[in-house]
């Protein structure tokens, strides 16, 4: 029962915040709509007993992907009003299609699904009674799954470093510290001597 | 009130064609399209999570653990594009998107 209130609550909420995303005028409400919508699929993970993935959705997402989002928005000085023209003119198809393909797909989940294992089940894994479920996601992980792992970091070391490439410049003009130089400084080339004649004085261009 | 594998099937349906709508009426503002693409890999995570939770198999939150993985490098690499547009262009109207050629 309190499962099934929870349920409701946290797919209504998550299902309206992906509605305004998409429909919401400043898109820095946009991104705030994209974090409650997140919020409310974890809870929904939560329910379904997968608490690990919850807090890697709260952490990588609402910590990361939306601030970065967020960052950008409020960075790009863009007319955001100019960009929504067409939103009417595209409506019509948005909602035929939106609509045949919501139809579709729980048409299938509702037939496919009936005929497998899957719909015996009443009530989902919470935890298996020997381990958590950090526990059975590590153990698999890093024993089944140990390439995929690897090959998700590189995914994500290509994806910095692509970032990286596309966005770094080197303006002309800033001082940027240059390591090498200041390892390569000696003495000889630190330090000048100049002579100066005893009681003439020292002005300003003396000294350059 | 027994939630079952349907109800979450049903949510992840909803979800993802709120995406494609998405997609489908800003079609000129990037920033909300790559949110909508963000939209669309939720719903597959909560796919995967639900059938893993009801089929009693690990498996699927691992590969939910990839999507994520690969929707952050994606966010990433999507919006590192969109900056360089923008210092290019000034504007981030996608409809004149390909005079980037080349």
């Amino acid at each position: 029962m309190l499962q099934g209130i929870a349920f409701y609550l946290l797919s209504t909420v998550a299902v309206v915040a992906g509605l305004l995303v998409v429909t919401a005028k400043n898109p820095v409400h946009s991104v705030l709509w994209l974090i409650l919508a997140f919020f409310s699929s974890a809870g929904l993970f939560v329910l379904l007993g997968a608490e690990f993935l919850a807090m890697l959705l709260i952490v990588v997402y609402v910590g990361a992907v939306a601030v970065l989002f967020l960052f950008v928005v409020m960075m790009l000085d863009v007319d955001f009003l100019r960009l929504r023209e067409g939103f009417a003119q595209y409506l019509p198809l948005a909602v035929i299609v939106a609509g045949v393909l919501l139809a579709e797909m729980v048409m299938i989940s509702l037939t496919v699904v009936n005929r497998g294992a899957a719909a015996d089940a009443a009530s989902p894994m919470v935890a298996t009674a020997d381990a958590s479920n950090v526990e059975t996601i590590g153990r698999v992980l890093y024993t089944d799954y140990v390439y995929f792992f690897q090959a998700a970091g590189i995914v994500l070391l290509i994806a910095m470093i692509g970032a990286i490439v596309l966005t770094l410049r080197h303006k002309p003009h800033i001082k940027r510290q240059n390591v090498a130089d200041q390892v390569g400084r000696d003495a000889k080339t630190a330090m000048e001597v100049k002579s100066v004649t005893t009681g003439a004085g020292v002005t300003p261009e003396d000294l350059v | 009130m027994v939630v079952t594998l349907q109800h979450y099937l049903a949510v992840a349906a909803i979800l993802f064609t709120i995406g494609v709508f998405g997609i489908f009426v800003n079609r000129k503002n990037v920033i909300i399209i790559l949110m909508s693409i963000e939209l669309i890999l939720l719903a597959v995570n909560i796919n995967f999570v639900a059938f893993s939770s009801y089929l009693n198999d690990v498996s699927g939150q691992i590969m939910a653990m990839f999507v994520l993985t690969v929707a952050a490098a994606e966010a990433a690499v999507g919006l590192a594009i969109l900056v360089t547009f923008f210092r290019n262009r000034g504007d981030i109207a996608v409809d004149d998107a390909s005079v980037m050629k080349g």
